[in-house]
């Protein structure tokens, strides 16, 4: 009998029961929870006379609204307001810890999650919010669901599932410096697609995944789904316990000597079998720049936007004039050649302190250039906004003329007042460049950290490696 | 849940690939915390030509006659018929919530991504998937003739055209169990609540670390 796949090993280890057409009941361990996506879940516990079957899984925290500056006062948009405070008030109701605004640890749901050893290497996490793919670095399983599912998990601490596939991507050798881990997924999507990994799980392997640190790997798991997986998943190494150790939720003494032994066989057998494998050279992935409006829609820094009249396969032509025409560019234009108007260093993808880190080093000593309307620096919670304040980051930010803001999803879907305005044209560390994503008529291109400091310090995309 | 056994409608032809949840309903109207009134803002950037909040009377805005949802041959379509990995992006239910607000109640398709996909059966919501070429077919059909209708039979799991001709699709048996008699989910496994109990019990021997 042919070894387990890791995402085989997780699995196996949650199926309550399973039915005849396979569909499972799989059971969950850690349940993130946010404002936008749960309070039609606790209304429908509330209108069943429902309890939650496991308080203690779930952890809330409110991100999508939060303002990111002028926090003293409040939440000023009503909407959003009371959303936020909807879920205080289910969180009071049904006793779920949360970490509200003021709270340091509030943040983003999938940069809190981790940070509070909330996450566990071999756990099953579901959170309603399609980036919970983040958590895979750990070794856990972990894809986002709907508010139906939300709801049923709260009652019933399970999912109605069926196993999805197996597919490995190998990024095998190094990549060269400069090159990042935004870098590696973005190429990976460009390889495979934006629906490539639909109905996998997919595991990120080689030399390449297993040198990044965890914070490059939640990079990398994050967009899992861009590329069409509900999860993406990392072997367990001494990289992921190390950064595991410590943290407030995760197990201490004999307990955690007794996780470690279980987490050690967290990798996928010699003599898997995967349904599908990907195999990318790490050396020839260079800085990456999406052109359009899918993420798949990707070019090295060097490359040229495409031309639909090149495109035999008449559906794909037509993606590619509606957005040359959504993102306002000729076909074959140098990417480099494009200007930005605004920078958004941020999002679940990249506001680690690594992400800061990154862009810190680029911005440093340099100015944004006269053309940038707008660069912000939102970090994703505030214990990391209090990190990067201690490491002297803000004043790097501040003195080349970024904004420094307060911790929240914010311009990555621009549900706050966060927004670009219709044409503008955003270098954006964040992972969806879907028409109107940013604010309506915005025009978004993913870049990695460094490459969104460049674009800020000379007015257009360029090589990072070469500024 | 609304239950769905033979449903037969107008069909309504989004020609595009990787229609994404953004698209389907923009962020604005997430802040709601209702799961009724997404109807009017379905596709809003599409379909109106001036941008919308929350609170607005969208009825009073102005649309966007080139947006194929606001061609009158097609006003009170519940067939809605795409190209390839519609509802990719974000989890959002509410994308599904708002076609189904709007009136539509199947949406065919040659695929789908993955969370769109199964939210959607949560509100009774079908998503069929066809080859593409068939896809392909009704799309040209649907554009050559005015009032074109499908009919779905979900129990013969069947598609069948204006002439007669069936299109086989597949669904999961479970899932289909669940739309022909509009069953909730959460009731359904509460049934098996003593197995949850007993894995529970299991694994906090084994792993107790997930349950501090």
């Amino acid at each position: 009998m042919a070894g387990k796949t890791l995402y085989d090993k997780v699995w196996d280890a949650h199926v309550v029961r399973q039915e005849a057409d396979g569909t499972c009941l799989l059971y969950i361990d850690r349940h993130l929870v946010h404002e936008v996506t749960s309070p039609q879940a606790f209304e429908g516990l509330k209108m069943a006379k429902r309890q939650p079957w496991r308080t203690a899984s779930m952890v809330a925290v409110p991100d999508h609204n939060i303002p990111t500056k002028d926090l003293d006062q409040g939440i000023t948009d009503p909407v959003s307001r009371l959303q936020v405070e909807t879920l205080h008030e289910n969180c009071r109701d049904f006793g779920v810890t949360e970490f509200n605004i003021g709270d340091p640890r509030q943040g983003i749901v999938h940069v809190m999650g981790p940070e509070q050893g909330a996450i566990l290497p071999g756990m099953t996490v579901v959170c309603g919010d399609s980036h919970t793919s983040t958590h895979g670095a750990l070794g856990a399983l972990a894809h986002g669901i709907g508010t139906s599912e939300v709801e049923h998990v709260m009652a019933t601490q399970c999912l109605i599932q069926k196993k999805m596939k197996n597919m490995r991507v190998n990024v095998n050798g190094k990549v060269g410096k400069g090159v990042t881990a935004k870098d590696i997924v973005l190429a990976i999507i460009g390889e495979i697609g934006t629906a490539g990994g639909t109905g996998y799980a997919i595991e990120f392997a080689g030399e390449a995944i297993r040198d990044l640190s965890i914070e490059g790997r939640m990079t990398v798991c994050n967009m899992a789904i861009e590329g069409g997986a509900r999860a993406g998943m990392i072997a367990v190494d001494d990289t992921t316990l190390e950064y595991v150790k410590g943290r407030p939720y995760a197990p201490k003494a004999e307990q955690w000597e007794a996780a470690v032994s279980a987490w050690r066989d967290l990798h996928s057998d010699a003599d898997a079998v995967f349904d599908y494998e990907v195999n990318l050279d790490a050396a020839s992935i260079k800085p990456q720049v999406t052109w359009g409006t899918s993420p798949e829609m990707v070019l090295a820094v060097d490359g040229i936007v495409p031309d639909p009249a090149k495109e035999a396969d008449p559906v794909k032509a037509n993606s590619i004039r509606a957005a040359l025409k959504y993102m306002g560019l000729e076909a074959n234009t140098p990417i480099d050649q494009v200007q930005v108007d605004k920078v958004f260093i941020g999002s679940c993808t990249n506001s680690r302190i690594e992400d800061l880190r990154a862009a810190a080093e680029v911005a440093k000593g340099r100015k944004l250039a006269s053309n940038i309307k707008l660069a912000m620096v939102v970090p994703g919670s505030g214990l990391v906004k209090r990190q990067a304040e201690q490491e002297g980051l803000d004043k790097i930010f501040l003195a080349a003329g970024f904004e420094w803001r307060e911790p929240g999803c914010s311009m990555c879907l621009a549900m706050n007042a966060d927004r670009l305005e219709p044409g503008e044209r955003c270098a954006s560390t964040s992972n969806r460049n879907f028409e109107g994503r940013q604010g309506q008529g915005g025009r978004t291109h993913l870049v990695s950290p460094a490459m969104a400091a460049a674009a800020a310090v000379t007015g257009h995309f360029v090589d990072v490696r070469q500024l | 849940m609304e239950k769905f056994t033979v449903h037969t409608g107008l069909v309504v032809p989004l020609d595009r690939a990787n229609v994404d949840t953004d698209a389907i309903i923009p962020k604005q109207y997430l802040k709601s915390i209702k799961r009724t009134g997404f109807g009017p803002t379905l596709f809003d950037d599409w379909r109106y030509t001036e941008p919308g909040e929350p609170g607005m009377d969208h009825s009073k805005r102005a649309v966007n006659q080139d947006f194929v949802l606001n061609f009158p041959r097609y006003a009170g379509a519940s067939i809605l018929i795409a190209r390839e990995n519609f509802g990719c992006g974000s989890s959002r239910e509410h994308a599904v919530w708002a076609l189904d607000d709007y009136g539509i109640r199947a949406v065919i398709a040659p695929s789908f991504a993955d969370i769109f996909f199964n939210n959607s059966f949560k509100s009774g919501l079908l998503p069929i998937y066809l080859d593409a070429s068939i896809v392909d077919r009704l799309f040209k059909e649907v554009e050559a003739n005015q009032g074109y209708q499908l009919t779905i039979d979900l129990a013969a799991q069947h598609v069948i055209t204006p002439s007669g001709e069936k299109l086989a699709f597949e669904i999961d048996a479970f899932r289909k169990f669940c739309l022909l008699n509009g069953l909730d989910d959460i009731g359904l496994t509460l049934q098996h609540a003593s197995d949850i109990q007993a894995y529970e019990s299991k694994r906090k021997q084994t792993a107790p670390w997930l349950f501090n």
